[in-house]
């Protein structure tokens, strides 16, 4: 009965490409059309102006500085993490004593599942507790540096343009580490443990094992981190929103793209403009995602 | 015809269907406006309401709750019988409504406050606004022989206006300063100062008390704006207050403003702030005023409001005006900053605009006005509504304040008008309170962006 199956396909199908269609595929056709337009997000008229937004983007002094911040946490938040949640995992699943060896350090169990409480928590809490983190004058971070004799240290960290960004930057890699460490911890957990037993025999020490064996094998999963990161970095607005001075400053310090284009929309009314800026940062993460994954291509290894 | 091109043409087909659906349901497609609907007139319904016509208000729900409103809605019914009327307080009126407007099925009335409001300038430029003038020359509800234009303080129709025509009307009465803990002050027997240079001299006493003299809400600049162009204005007058807003050429780097900008500096570099302000955040600097950690904070008269369940008791909260900045100013002392907050407006293609305009008739009836300063601890822009109320010591002080400016009251415009300038605005003065820019370079930067924002053919101007 092929026609039967035909329309039971269809059947299957249609609900969810629907769906897909009108509250995914939809609004980002439309933002590429708006981003042609003038429209102010009010009146139901938008006049056509061409590439105009985009040119103007670039001598747009807030959008050139959260592209440049938003590059500096591009650079920093994956890689920082990963070298993390590797470190972790690699002490989880490689760590401890020669004997035990598989087993990972003393409480591995345990660190499992406390790595991973920092995911459960929403931005907007994440946010809130680490402004009062880094508050001046009683703030936790003040305290500790106080406490253990670096008072020289003590700052207003969302408030001095040098220390602004690498604040907001810490947070997001002190959210995102445990979900990896998960991610790379049952990534080297399916390491076929003969492997790594013949490689210490000959010799190999737990780094050389951590280097030849262990982090080719669990590539994959780095690959796949690397570009969820990346476009984590390219975010950062609900940390920004809710952490810094302004929120954005102080002296645009912390300025993403994210932010203005919410401002241009919501608070300018120019509904079009920050289409371009939406349309513009669609095609730098669809790109890095691209670069990434070829970047980090490797030959694969098909365990038996 | 074989399967195969025919499943191809189904799938063409289904995509051109998918993609004109996409497009024709497009968030630019727009109503267009009804047919507005007008009952008699008579002495009881001078607005012309239709007769059982239903009313939607939505609102927004924030410090000042939303009695006052509700209060309003039990007048209009009492005049309606026949209407049924719905009543919506909202956090973020400007997520719900703005589909609204673009799809053409806006409420009737609409309290337009709040972080997350629609753009009243954009709104108006979209011709999306009810022109007031009728509500304004209509009997007031208490009294037929005045009209509600006759009710309200001075500057609140002015502040509704853009482009010569009402287009919403504030319902609250904020007046900026500095505030002090009157009891704090008795005790070590300080007074508020009237010039800048008594106000270092009580900065160096208070020093001396071990509290610092000064502390401000660091994360959002524009709270020390407020002290800062009350001083320029008052040092400058009226002229430099339109000058600014109007983008006159030189407008920052006037006199008065750089004056300003210097004393406001002068606070920082003299070691007058409580360490780490710059990083506070509004609540944080807030509460380390009403724990006594600094003695002068600025702010808006919602601040009593704001702090009710910090403020210890006894610590009598008063306002003071922005001291005088010279010898020579062009206000007087007593000259503060006021404006009208809570915007209140008929949206253009409303099912019922009639009955917005009789709804806001009754908002800005005496009852409702003196519930809502009881209630929400807040001025209303209602004359003589706070008349004979026991009044709070903040509320008092503001009431005083107000009355000692008389027709003293200045506002800056830009920040409604140019939310682009405003922003750079804030960023510079966080600057110039961080000490890592001076008022030159303060107004500098500022003009520059002025200059640049005169010079952008897309930016609708407007001027007073």
């Amino acid at each position: 009965m092929r026609h039967g199956k035909y329309r039971f396909l269809i059947g299957a199908l249609a609900p969810p490409l629907l769906l897909y269609g009108v509250f995914v595929v939809s609004p980002y056709a439309q933002a590429f059309y708006l981003a042609l337009t003038d429209w102010n997000g009010l009146s139901a008229e938008a006049g056509f102006v061409g590439l105009a937004n985009f040119a103007d983007l670039w001598s747009d002094k807030l959008f050139l500085s959260a592209l440049r911040n938003n590059g500096f946490m591009l650079l920093v938040v994956p890689t920082a993490t990963i070298v993390l949640a590797l470190f972790f995992s690699a002490c989880l699943t490689l760590g401890g004593g020669m004997r035990r060896s598989g087993r990972g350090v003393r409480g591995s169990g345990l660190y499992r599942i406390v790595y991973f409480f920092p995911q459960l928590l929403s931005v907007a809490i994440l946010g809130v507790l680490f402004q009062f983190v880094y508050t001046p004058g009683n703030g936790l971070l003040n305290g500790v540096l106080g406490a253990i004799g670096l008072g020289g240290l003590e700052r207003a960290w969302l408030a001095d343009p040098a220390s602004a960004l690498p604040a907001v930057t810490a947070v997001m890699i002190w959210s995102a580490v445990g979900f990896y460490v998960v991610l790379f911890t049952a990534a080297m957990d399916s390491v076929p443990a003969d492997v790594v037993e013949a490689a210490t025999l000959d010799g190999a020490g737990r780094f050389t094992v951590f280097r030849r064996i262990t982090l080719p094998l669990v590539w994959d999963s780095v690959q796949v981190a690397y570009v969820y990161l990346g476009i984590l970095a390219l975010d950062g607005f609900a940390l920004v929103q809710i952490m810094t001075v302004g929120p954005g400053g102080p002296d645009n310090a912390t300025e993403v793209i994210g932010l203005t284009l919410y401002r241009s929309a919501f608070t300018y009314g120019e509904f079009g403009y920050a289409s371009a800026m939406g349309v513009t940062l669609f095609f730098i993460t669809l790109t890095l995602t691209a670069l990434a994954l070829r970047a980090t291509k490797r030959e694969r290894v098909e365990l038996a | 015809m074989n399967l195969p091109s025919s499943r191809r043409t189904l799938l063409r087909l289904s995509t051109v269907a998918g993609a004109a659906t996409v497009l024709s349901g497009c968030v630019t497609a727009g109503g267009d406006k009804p047919e507005q609907t007008k009952g008699t007139v008579t002495e009881d319904n001078p607005l012309g309401v239709p007769e059982g016509a239903d009313l939607e208000v939505v609102m927004f729900n924030g410090g000042y709750g939303e009695e006052y409103t509700q209060h309003a809605v039990t007048l209009y019914e009492e005049r309606h019988p026949g209407a049924t009327v719905t009543h919506e307080g909202l956090q973020k009126v400007g997520e719900v409504l703005q589909p609204r407007f673009v799809a053409g099925d806006p409420p009737d009335v609409v309290d337009n406050s709040g972080a997350g409001r629609l753009d009243i300038a954009a709104l108006a430029a979209a011709d999306q606004l009810t022109d007031l003038a009728e509500l304004l020359d209509a009997p007031s509800v208490d009294d037929p022989g005045v009209k509600v234009r006759d009710l309200l303080l001075p500057g609140v129709v002015e502040d509704g206006t853009l482009d010569g025509t009402v287009r919403f009307l504030n319902y609250s009465y904020v007046v900026w300063g500095l505030w002090y803990s009157q009891s704090l002050f008795d005790q070590h027997g300080w007074t508020a100062p009237e010039t800048w240079d008594d106000m270092l001299a009580l900065c160096e006493e208070i020093k001396g008390a071990g509290i610092a003299p000064w502390t401000w809400q660091g994360k959002y600049p524009e709270y020390m704006m407020d002290p800062l162009q009350s001083l320029a204005a008052k040092a400058g007058g009226l002229d430099l207050v339109y000058a600014v807003d109007n983008l006159e050429p030189g407008a920052w780097q006037q006199d008065g403003m750089l004056a300003a900008a210097d004393a406001i500096h002068g606070l920082v570099t003299g070691g007058h702030i409580l360490q780490g302000s710059e990083g506070l955040s509004h609540t944080e600097a807030q509460n380390a005023w009403c724990n006594g950690q600094a003695a002068f904070i600025p702010c808006g008269s919602w601040i009593e409001g704001e702090q009710q369940g910090v403020t210890p008791d006894g610590f009598d909260m008063t306002l003071a005006a922005v001291p005088a900045l010279t010898s020579a100013d062009a206000l007087p002392y007593g000259a503060v900053q006021g404006a009208s907050s809570e915007s209140f407006l008929v949206p253009a293609q409303a099912a019922n605009p009639r009955g917005g305009l009789d709804y806001l008739r009754c908002l800005f009836s005496g009852e409702v006005a003196r519930g809502f300063a009881e209630s929400a601890k807040a001025m209303p822009v209602v004359r003589g509504a706070t008349e004979g109320l026991d009044l709070s010591s903040g509320l008092a002080s503001v009431a005083s304040t107000l009355e000692s400016a008389g027709e003293h009251v200045f506002g800056y415009k830009y920040r409604t008008w140019y939310p682009e300038l405003a922003v750079e605005v804030d960023t510079a003065t966080g600057e110039l309170l961080g000490g890592r820019a001076d008022a030159q370079q303060w107004a500098d930067r500022i003009q520059a962006a002025a200059d640049a924002l005169a010079a952008d053919d897309s930016v609708v101007k407007y001027e007073r």
